[in-house]
C-alpha cells in the first residue's frame, strides 16, 4: 500500500477521533461528576450541527454560523438540564437511561418537523476550502486539517482547564468522590450545571464542525453517541485523558480498519469474498477492541473512580 | 479453658483451623495490617480487641476474601486459601458476619436464612421447584431462627426488622451455612441488653463445636467467652494470651490506658 | 423488644388481597389474548391479528428483558440483538431453502446462546452503567454486522420467501394459526419463567440483586448465575425473533436497532418490572399507544417521546403495581 494513502487514512482517523473526543469529553465528565448517564448527549451534537447549518444559511458565513451556534447550543443544553435532567440526578441509572432515551426520540422528531427529514448540507467555508499536497502526489482537504487543529486546541484547553484551574480541580475531585466535595461546602449543583453546559457545548461544537463534511440529518447523533460510549468505556469513565487517548485509538482503528481489512483479507481470499468479509468485519473491530480492553482492565484504561 | 485447642476432629487436620501467616496490607501510606500472624484452633474462640481504626474489620475482610492482602498467606484447615474468592472460601466452611449489617432486605427473615442453608445444600442450578417451599431448606432455617427467638418474625421482610433483630439475623445467616470457622465482627454492637445476653448465650452454646474469631468492644463479653485474646493496635498484634495475661500486659495497658504505663 | 421496635408488622397480613389481584392481572391478560381472534373477526381481522401477534412477540422479548432487569438488576441495552439473531436465523436459513421451523428455531437458540455466552462473559465482569453501555455496544456490533451482510439484504434487509414450515406443512400461513403459535409460546415461556424466578436459581439471582456481597459471603458467586440467566434471556429473545420474522415475513437490521432495545426497556418499566406479566402488559400498552398515535400524525414520536419522559418522571413502578394497588 502506498504510504501516502496510509497517511491520508491516518489523518482521517485522527480527525474522526478528535470529533469523538469532543463528544466523549462532555459525556465522561457529566457521568464522572454527576453519576448521570445521558443518552441525549448525542442529541447535542445533532443540535449543534443543525444550529450551525441554520445560522450559516442565515448569515451566509460559516464562521458567524459557528459563533452563533455555540452559545445557542449551550443555552439549549442548559434548558434541557433545568427542564428534565435535574430531576434525574437522584434517580437510578435505569430511569436516567429511559428518560434521556425519550429526549432522543422527541428531539430527533422535532428536528424532522423543523428542518425536514432530508439531509442538509453546508458548503465548506471559502478560506478553508481547497487542499494541501501530501507526499506522493495525494492532497488533503484544508478543512479536515482545520478540524484536527481545532480538536487538538480544545483538547489542550480542556487539559489546562481540568488540571490547572480551581474549577478543574473541583471537577476532578467530583469525578472521584462527589459526596466528599459536596461535604466540603462546594455548591455541587452549580458545579453540575457548569459541567453539563460545558459538555453540551463541546458536543455542539463537534456537531457544528462536521457540518461541511457530513450531511446534517435527524438521528445523526445516535451512532456517534454509541461510539462515544465505547470511547469512555475504554478510556475509563470520568477520565478526560482516557477519553482523549481512547477517542484517537477508536478513530484510527475504525478508519484504518474499514480501509485495510478488505485489503489484508485479499491476501488470503479471492477479491470479492475479501471485500465482503472485510466490510463485515471492519465495523466490528472497535467493539472487539472494547471487549479486549475490558477483559484486561474492567474499569477502562484510566479509571477515575476508586 | 485452653485445652480444647487442638481437638483431633478431622483425621487429616492436625494443626490449627486457621493460620494467618505474616499478613500485611497497606491503604496508601497506612499500614492497616502490619505483619499479622495468628491462629485459631478448630474449636477455639479467639477474640481480637483493639481501639477504633486498628484494622480489625480489614483483617476479617482479608480472611473472608472481601479484601486481598498485599503479602502473607491465609491457611484454612491446612490449605492455602489466599487465592480463593470469597464465595469459594464460604463454600469451604468459612462464614462471617458484618459490622455494618448486611442482609437481604426484601426477603423474609426465613428466606434470608434458608438461602444460606441453600448455599451449603447441593447445587443451586435448579430451575423448576419453588425454593421457598423446599422443606429441606426451611426446616433447618427455622431451627436456627428459633435459637435466636426470631421464629415469630420468620415471615417479616428482613428490612423491616429492628436494629437488634437485624444483628441477630446477621448471626443466624452466618450459622446457617454450617461453618467450620465463624468470623464475627462486633456482633454485640448496638444491641439491647437482653439481645446481647441472648447472643452471648448462643455463642457459649456454640463454643467448642467450631472455631470462632470474635471481634468485640464489649470487654465483659470478651473476657467471658474467649479462650485466647489478641490485641490489635495500628495494624499490629501487640499481645496474645489468656484474659489474665492480656489484662496484665504492660504494652496493652499503655495502649488502652495511655498514661498509666507511660 | 418494645413494640416500637416492630413498626410495620401489622401491614403484612394486608398483603393477601393484593396477591389475589396479582394473579388476576396475568389471567385477564392471557384470557383477553386468547379470545382476541374471535373478536377480531368482527373488525379488520388480518390487521388486528397481525398487530396482536406483534404485541405478543415483543411481549415475549420484553419478558426476557424483565428477567434480567427485574430479577437480576442487569439493565441490558442490547436485548434487541437477540431478536435479530432469531430473525436472521429464519431469514438466512430460508434463503438457503431450509424452511422447517424446528431447524430454524434450533439454529436461532444455538446462535443466541453462543453470542450471549461470549458477550455476557465479558459484560458481566462490569457493573452498573458500564454494563448498560457495553451491552449497547455489543448490540450495535451485531447491527453493523447485519448491515454489511450484502448476501442477505445488507441495510435493506430481505423478504422471506415464505413463512416457516411446520413438519413440512404450511400451517403458519394462516394468520390465526401464527397468532396461536405466538400465544402458546408466550404462555409456556411465561409459566417457565414464573418457575425459574421462584426456583433456587432464581432466588440466588434475586438475592444477588439486593446484596451481592452477602451472597458471596454465604458461598454464591453471582457471576455464574447471572451468566446462565443472560444466556436464557438471550434464547427467549431469539425465540421472539423467530416469531417476529414469520409475522412480518421480512428481516432487516432495524429488527436489532438500539432504539428497539430502548423500546423493550420502556415496555418493561412501563408495565412494572419484576413481575413478568408487567412486561407483557407494557408491550401491549406500548404498541397500542404507538398504533393510536401513529393514526393521528406521522410525527407521532413528538408525542410519544414526551409521554415516555413523563412516565419515567411521574409513574414510578409502572402500571402493574398501580392496578394491584387500586381497590376494585
Ligand atoms: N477501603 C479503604 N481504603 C482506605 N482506607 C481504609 C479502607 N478501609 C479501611 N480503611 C482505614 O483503615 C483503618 C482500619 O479500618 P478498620 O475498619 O479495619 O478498623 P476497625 O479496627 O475495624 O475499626 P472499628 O473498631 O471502628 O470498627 C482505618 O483508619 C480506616 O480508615
Ligand atoms: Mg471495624
Amino acid at each position: 500500500m502506498p504510504l501516502s494513502l496510509f497517511l491520508v487514512q491516518m489523518l482521517n482517523g485522527l480527525q474522526f477521533g478528535l470529533i469523538l473526543f469532543l463528544i466523549a469529553a462532555g459525556l465522561t465528565l457529566v457521568f464522572g461528576v454527576m453519576d448521570f448517564i445521558n443518552l441525549a448527549h448525542g442529541v447535542q451534537y445533532m443540535v449543534g450541527a443543525y444550529l450551525a447549518a441554520m445560522f450559516t444559511a442565515l448569515t451566509g458565513n460559516f464562521l458567524f454560523g459557528l459563533l452563533l451556534a455555540l452559545p445557542t447550543a449551550l443555552a439549549f443544553g442548559l434548558f434541557l438540564e433545568v427542564l428534565i435532567f435535574r430531576k434525574l440526578y437522584e434517580r437510578d441509572h435505569l430511569d436516567q437511561v429511559l428518560a434521556t432515551f425519550g429526549v432522543i426520540i422527541t428531539l430527533n422528531e422535532a428536528v424532522k418537523i423543523l428542518w425536514g427529514a432530508a439531509p442538509l448540507s453546508v458548503p465548506v467555508p471559502e478560506i478553508l476550502s481547497g487542499s494541501i499536497p501530501l507526499i506522493g502526489g495525494l492532497r488533503y482537504p484544508i478543512y479536515r486539517i482545520a478540524i484536527i487543529v481545532a480538536g487538538l486546541a480544545v483538547g489542550l484547553l480542556l487539559y489546562i482547564l481540568v488540571n490547572r484551574t480551581k474549577v478543574g480541580m473541583l471537577v476532578r475531585a467530583g469525578a472521584s468522590n462527589a459526596p466528599m466535595v459536596a461535604a466540603l461546602g462546594v455548591n455541587i449543583r452549580l458545579l453540575f450545571t457548569f459541567v453539563f453546559g460545558f459538555g453540551a457545548m463541546l458536543a455542539g461544537f463537534a456537531g457544528a464542525m462536521v457540518t461541511p463534511i457530513l450531511s446534517v440529518e435527524p438521528g445523526m447523533g445516535d451512532n456517534v453517541l454509541i461510539l462515544a460510549f465505547v470511547v469512555i468505556v475504554i478510556g475509563g469513565i470520568g477520565s478526560v485523558r482516557g477519553a482523549f487517548l481512547a477517542a484517537l485509538l477508536i478513530g484510527v482503528v475504525d478508519t484504518l480498519g474499514r480501509f485495510m481489512a478488505p485489503m489484508l483479507l485479499s491476501a488470503i481470499l479471492d477479491p470479492s469474498t475479501a471485500s465482503q468479509t472485510g466490510r463485515a468485519i471492519a465495523p466490528m473491530l472497535i467493539y472487539v477492541l472494547m471487549a479486549v480492553t475490558l477483559c484486561i482492565r474492567p474499569a477502562g484504561l484510566f479509571p477515575a473512580k476508586r | 479453658m485452653n485445652e480444647t485447642r487442638s481437638a483431633p476432629m478431622t483425621a487429616r487436620m492436625t494443626g490449627p483451623l486457621l493460620v494467618l501467616d505474616h499478613l500485611a496490607k497497606n491503604y496508601g501510606a497506612l499500614k492497616v495490617t502490619d505483619d499479622v500472624s495468628l491462629t485459631v484452633g478448630a474449636t477455639e474462640l479467639h477474640a481480637i480487641i483493639g481501639p477504633n481504626g486498628a484494622g480489625k474489620t480489614t483483617l476479617i475482610h482479608q480472611i473472608s476474601g472481601l479484601a486481598q492482602p498485599d503479602s502473607g498467606r491465609i491457611l484454612f484447615a491446612g490449605e492455602d486459601i489466599t487465592p480463593l474468592t470469597m464465595a469459594e472460601r464460604a463454600a469451604e466452611g468459612l462464614a462471617r458476619s458484618f459490622q455494618i449489617t448486611s442482609i437481604l432486605p426484601d426477603f423474609s427473615v426465613l428466606e434470608n436464612v434458608a438461602l444460606a442453608v441453600q448455599g451449603r445444600s447441593g447445587s443451586s442450578f435448579r430451575f423448576v421447584r419453588n425454593a421457598s417451599r423446599e422443606e429441606a431448606l426451611n426446616a433447618p432455617a427455622r431451627v436456627i431462627l428459633n435459637q435466636f427467638d426470631l421464629l415469630p418474625r420468620a415471615d417479616v421482610p428482613a428490612g423491616l426488622l429492628s436494629y437488634g433483630e437485624k444483628r441477630q439475623l446477621e448471626l443466624a445467616i452466618a450459622l446457617a451455612t454450617r461453618p467450620r470457622l465463624l468470623l464475627l465482627d462486633e456482633p454485640l454492637a448496638g444491641t439491647s441488653h437482653e439481645e446481647s445476653a441472648r447472643i452471648i448465650a448462643t455463642l457459649k452454646g456454640l463454643k467448642g463445636t467450631l472455631g470462632i474469631l470474635l471481634i468485640e468492644h464489649d470487654m465483659d463479653a470478651v473476657f467471658q467467652l474467649a479462650d485466647r485474646i489478641s490485641v490489635l493496635v495500628y495494624g499490629r498484634i501487640i499481645a496474645t494470651g489468656s484474659a489474665d495475661e492480656v489484662r496484665n500486659n504492660p504494652e496493652v495497658r499503655s495502649a488502652y490506658l495511655g498514661e498509666e504505663a507511660a | 423488644m418494645t413494640d416500637a421496635a416492630r413498626p410495620v408488622e401489622q401491614s403484612v397480613p394486608a398483603a393477601a388481597p393484593a396477591s389475589l389481584r396479582r394473579i388476576m392481572v396475568p389471567i385477564v391478560v392471557f384470557a383477553g389474548l386468547a379470545i382476541a381472534p374471535w373478536i377480531a373477526q368482527f373488525g379488520t381481522e388480518s390487521f388486528i391479528l397481525s398487530l396482536l401477534t406483534r404485541v405478543m412477540v415483543l411481549g415475549l422479548a420484553a419478558l426476557s428483558l424483565d428477567l434480567l432487569i427485574g430479577y437480576a438488576g442487569l439493565v441490558s441495552f442490547g436485548q434487541a440483538a437477540f431478536i435479530g439473531i432469531g430473525a436472521y436465523a429464519v431469514g438466512i436459513l430460508a434463503s438457503h431453502g431450509i424452511n422447517g421451523i424446528a431447524l430454524q428455531t434450533a439454529a436461532a437458540l444455538a446462535a443466541s446462546a453462543i453470542f450471549a455466552a461470549i458477550t455476557g462473559a465479558i459484560s458481566l465482569r462490569t457493573r452498573g452503567v458500564y454494563f448498560i453501555m457495553i451491552t449497547l455496544a455489543f448490540g450495535q456490533m451485531l447491527f453493523f454486522l447485519a448491515t454489511s451482510l450484502a448476501a442477505y439484504g445488507g441495510d435493506d434487509g430481505m423478504t422471506l420467501p415464505s413463512r416457516s414450515l411446520f413438519l413440512g406443512y404450511d400451517l403458519l400461513d394462516s394468520d390465526r394459526a401464527l397468532y396461536y403459535v405466538a400465544f402458546v409460546t408466550l404462555g409456556l415461556v411465561y409459566l417457565a419463567c414464573r418457575m425459574l424466578v421462584a426456583s433456587r436459581f432464581g432466588r440466588v439471582l434475586r438475592g444477588a440483586r439486593q446484596n451481592p456481597v452477602r451472597m458471596q459471603a454465604i458461598g454464591f458467586s453471582p457471576y455464574r448465575y447471572q451468566l446462565v440467566l443472560y444466556i436464557i434471556a438471550g434464547m427467549i429473545a431469539a425465540l421472539a425473533g423467530v416469531l417476529l420474522a414469520n409475522t412480518s415475513e421480512f428481516v432487516s437490521p432495524a429488527t436489532m436497532s438500539w432504539q428497539r432495545s430502548g423500546d423493550l426497556i420502556f415496555m418493561v418499566v412501563l408495565g412494572g418490572m419484576g413481575s413478568l406479566h408487567g412486561a407483557i402488559l407494557g408491550a401491549i400498552v406500548f404498541l397500542l399507544a404507538e398504533e393510536v398515535l401513529a393514526g393521528f400524525t406521522e410525527h407521532w414520536h413528538i408525542i410519544f417521546g414526551p409521554l415516555l419522559i413523563l412516565c419515567v418522571l411521574y409513574i414510578r413502578g409502572g402500571i402493574t403495581p398501580l392496578i394491584e394497588r387500586t381497590r376494585p
